[in-house]
């Protein structure tokens, strides 16, 4: 890997750029999503910028259990994006259509029709979570970058609201929330 | 000439898939032609096929920002059709749940219009208010956006010390009066971006039939909490405020006096919350075949269940939901003719739609 493509890596690392999708959510996951890059969970800290436009960004976040309507928006969208692309679904509707279950109208889980890389589990997830997310996306984009190698995906740990040392987290993997109690 | 722009379904100013067709006369619109469905899960005809547990969980998920009003709603039905009525904590706790989430979604809508005014640094002042409001519902149920606490006959949680609460909620009062209330009421900018555009006059409010803010905004004094109060409002005192002129100014006043009345309505409740029970407590349910339906008052006007029951079912025979955007929306096009087509966002934006609701 020459000089050029390591700067692209760390480049790539450093400033995803978010393309967020509503594949037929109940708001919840999308509102958690703009509520992780204001103030106080600042995801811009990470590069991540919302972007409008599918064509200038990098990550390809989609919420909802895609609804029959969504499929072909979710298609042409994931296609516009420039590669290297990550997908992060997030919530458990992408993943597994949730309470929605056994509905006719839906058409998901999600990949069934485009690759997913991160999953963020949660109903819906919290803001720390949809971060941590976006950063391990970001991370398989650099890796992406460097080797075009297909690369499994990555199923988030579950994220609770901090405990504040009042349970014993017996996940060893369970990440420390970086929010802070007023 | 007139030409069709289209806007959406999957556009940057739009929170949710909508399609938005503006027939324009060079930068005039002249008409507006709107297509939802695309967030159509087909809940209802799920809800047939859960039982009397699991539907209030599916009934959670209709919206992300609402999400207690419709569980709310669907359990006042039920509990008609059980024949429960909840004692008068749960009763409280339900007012006090139901105001801080017209509160979040209040102030979430100010920051959505903030952006789409082109003020973002209001935009980032109001989310950060809005986590001071989400601190509140996640110390009460322990979520932050579906919090699971109404069941039928009361509610899953205590508030175990509602002066803690309190003393959280003038907190935020303070900081409401401090920061978010005087730019949207005082400022220039809100003021030269919002007065006079997208105005819905009080006659065609009437035909439209439009609920909530946007109803207020144009001059009809209505409100489910005053006109026929659910859970324990009819022991609260509270104004309803009503601004005459229908514009988007109009309704980002009523929306801001509203954050402050529902301040005053979670301090009265916080403080005269009685003792006792937080629900029946009864294990085993009996339904009564039937239908009964409920009213309530949501963050965007009048939500209605109606929920039918066959005898010695599980699952109910029918929920049926109105939800507040489904009478607003048509109020849309009203609005934005003759509007200039850079308006149009703040515009439709303006009635707070919730197209996830709608479509269901």
């Amino acid at each position: 890997m020459n000089l050029w493509n390591r700067l692209m890596c760390y480049s790539r690392r450093r400033s995803p750029w978010l393309f967020h999708m509503n594949g037929g959510s109940c708001n919840g996951c999308d509102i958690e999503l703009i509520a992780s890059l204001t103030p106080r969970y600042d995801a811009e800290q990470l590069g991540v910028r919302l972007e409008g436009s599918p064509r200038h960004a990098d990550i390809l976040c989609i919420t909802g259990p895609v609804t029959h309507n969504a499929v072909n928006a979710i298609k042409t969208v994931y296609g516009q994006v420039c590669g290297p692309k990550a997908v992060v679904a997030i919530g458990s509707c992408p993943a597994t259509t949730n309470v929605f279950i056994d509905s006719r109208t839906l058409d998901g889980p999600l990949n069934r029709h485009i690759p997913v890389d991160v999953f963020v589990p949660g109903c819906p997830p919290r803001p720390d979570a949809i971060i941590l997310g976006v950063a391990k996306a970001a991370e398989i984009l650099a890796e992406r970058a460097a080797k075009k190698i297909p690369i499994d995906p990555v199923v988030m740990p579950l994220v609770g609201p901090p405990c504040n040392g009042a349970c014993a987290c017996s996940t060893p993997n369970a990440p420390k929330s970086t929010e802070e109690q007023p | 000439m007139s030409y069709k722009i289209p806007m959406g379904p999957y556009h940057p100013a739009l929170e949710e898939p909508y399609k938005l067709d503006l027939i324009c006369e060079g930068e005039t619109v002249s008409d507006a032609k709107l297509h939802i469905g695309f967030n159509f899960r087909g809940i209802e005809h799920l809800a047939e096929s859960r039982n009397y547990i699991q539907v209030i969980a599916l009934m959670e998920r209709v919206c992300g920002i609402c999400s207690n009003i419709h569980t709310l709603t669907l359990c006042q039905a039920m509990e008609q059709l059980t024949g429960q009525t909840p004692p008068p904590r749960a009763q409280y706790i339900r007012v006090v749940v139901a105001e801080l989430e017209r509160l979040h979604s209040h102030v979430l809508w100010a920051g959505i219009a903030a952006k789409l005014m082109g003020f973002k640094t209001m935009f980032m002042t109001c989310f950060e208010l809005r986590e001071k409001v989400m601190d509140i519902l996640q110390a009460i149920s322990g979520n932050r956006v579906n919090y699971s606490m109404n069941r039928i006959g009361g509610v899953n949680r205590d508030i175990d010390d509602p002066l803690a609460v309190l003393a959280m909620v003038e907190q935020l009062e303070r900081e409401m009066v401090r920061t978010v209330i005087p730019i949207f009421t005082t400022s220039t900018t809100a003021r030269l971006r919002c007065a006079g555009i997208g105005v819905l006059s009080n006659r065609k409010a009437v035909s439209c039939g439009v609920v909530g803010p946007t109803a207020r905004a144009s001059g009809l004094p209505q409100d489910l909490r005053r006109a026929a109060p659910y859970a324990a409002y009819s022991e609260m005192e509270f104004d309803v405020p009503v601004q005459q002129d229908g514009d988007v100014r109009a309704r980002l006043l009523v929306r801001a006096l509203e954050i402050m009345e529902s301040c005053k309505i979670l301090r009265q409740a916080l403080t005269k919350m009685p003792p006792g029970e937080i629900s029946t407590g009864d294990a085993k349910i009996a339904f009564s075949a039937g239908t009964a339906t409920s009213r309530v008052e949501a963050p965007r006007g009048e939500v209605m269940y109606s929920v039918s029951w066959k005898e010695s079912s599980r699952n109910p025979s029918r929920v049926h939901v109105r939800t507040p955007t489904f009478v607003n929306m048509p109020a849309i096009r009203w609005m934005v003719i003759g509007a200039r087509l850079a308006d149009t966002p703040l515009i439709q934006a303006s009635i707070d739609p919730c197209y996830s609701c709608t479509d269901r």
